[in-house]
């Protein structure tokens, strides 16, 4: 399936994309960012320590075992700084 | 019951002049503001503070922690204003304002939004000194802050 991916903050700047059309067999969070980690040497260094990162499917903060199929978009980024 | 996330400034005073017009139901009126504050250190003086945030989800995210005040809290009317874009030293980053027939829910309530949101509203802070630029980190107190709220999640 295709899903949009989107990135922000750190993760945005070392993939060097806001946001991309995937397509991905994955079926969690997980295993996208396993997916991802394939396309190059940037994703690697991006996705190199998950427990930085955070997830939201369609907009909510979800965990990486979180189920994507039907998602519509999925987005990375660091821990929030709002306030 | 209200949220914006917005780039140009807002005015405090007019805002809680807004929220409580015409209202006799209002005991008790709690604002915060966060501004932007300077670097302490000379030799790296902050220039500017961007502020990067995921359009949609911070509606959402900000819509979901205001209800949630709202269900706990007997609260006759909140607001919740988060700016993005570039900010300098001394300006507004955001406010809150909750209010209830009596102090206590408006006090507890504006601490309740305040604490969520540093944690899960989709902001980015990057901070600019001399053509450099640094991510924020977030903060492991801002993640306990919410502990005693009861849940981790909003």
């Amino acid at each position: 399936m295709a899903v949009k991916v989107l990135y922000f903050a750190w993760l945005r700047e070392r993939i060097g994309e806001a946001s991309e059309v995937v397509e991905t067999n994955a079926k969690t969070v997980a295993e996208l960012v396993e997916d991802l980690r394939d396309r190059g040497e940037e994703y690697e260094l991006a996705f190199a320590d998950v427990s930085a990162i955070r997830a939201a499917v369609d907009q909510d903060l979800v965990e990486f075992d979180a189920d994507i199929s039907g998602a519509g978009e999925v987005a990375f980024f660091p821990p929030m700084t709002g306030g | 019951m209200a949220v914006r996330v917005q780039t140009e400034d807002f005015d405090l005073g007019a805002e809680l002049a807004q929220l409580r017009e015409g209202r006799t139901d209002i005991g008790a009126l709690v604002s915060f503001s966060g501004l932007v504050r300077g670097s302490d250190d000379p030799d790296h003086p902050l220039d500017v503070m961007e502020l990067e945030h995921y359009p949609g989800m911070t509606e959402k995210a900000l819509a979901g922690i205001e209800a949630e005040a709202t269900a706990r809290w007997n609260l006759q009317a909140s607001l919740i204003i988060h700016r993005y874009g570039p900010l300098r030293p001394g300006e507004q980053i955001m406010m809150v304002a909750t209010a209830s027939r009596h102090r206590q829910a408006a006090f507890e309530a504006a601490e309740f939004l305040m604490d969520f949101l540093k944690s899960r509203a989709p902001f980015w802070k990057k901070e600019k000194s001399g053509g450099a630029g640094s991510w924020v980190d977030a903060r492991v107190s801002d993640e306990d802050a919410l502990k005693r709220w009861g849940r981790g999640g909003a």
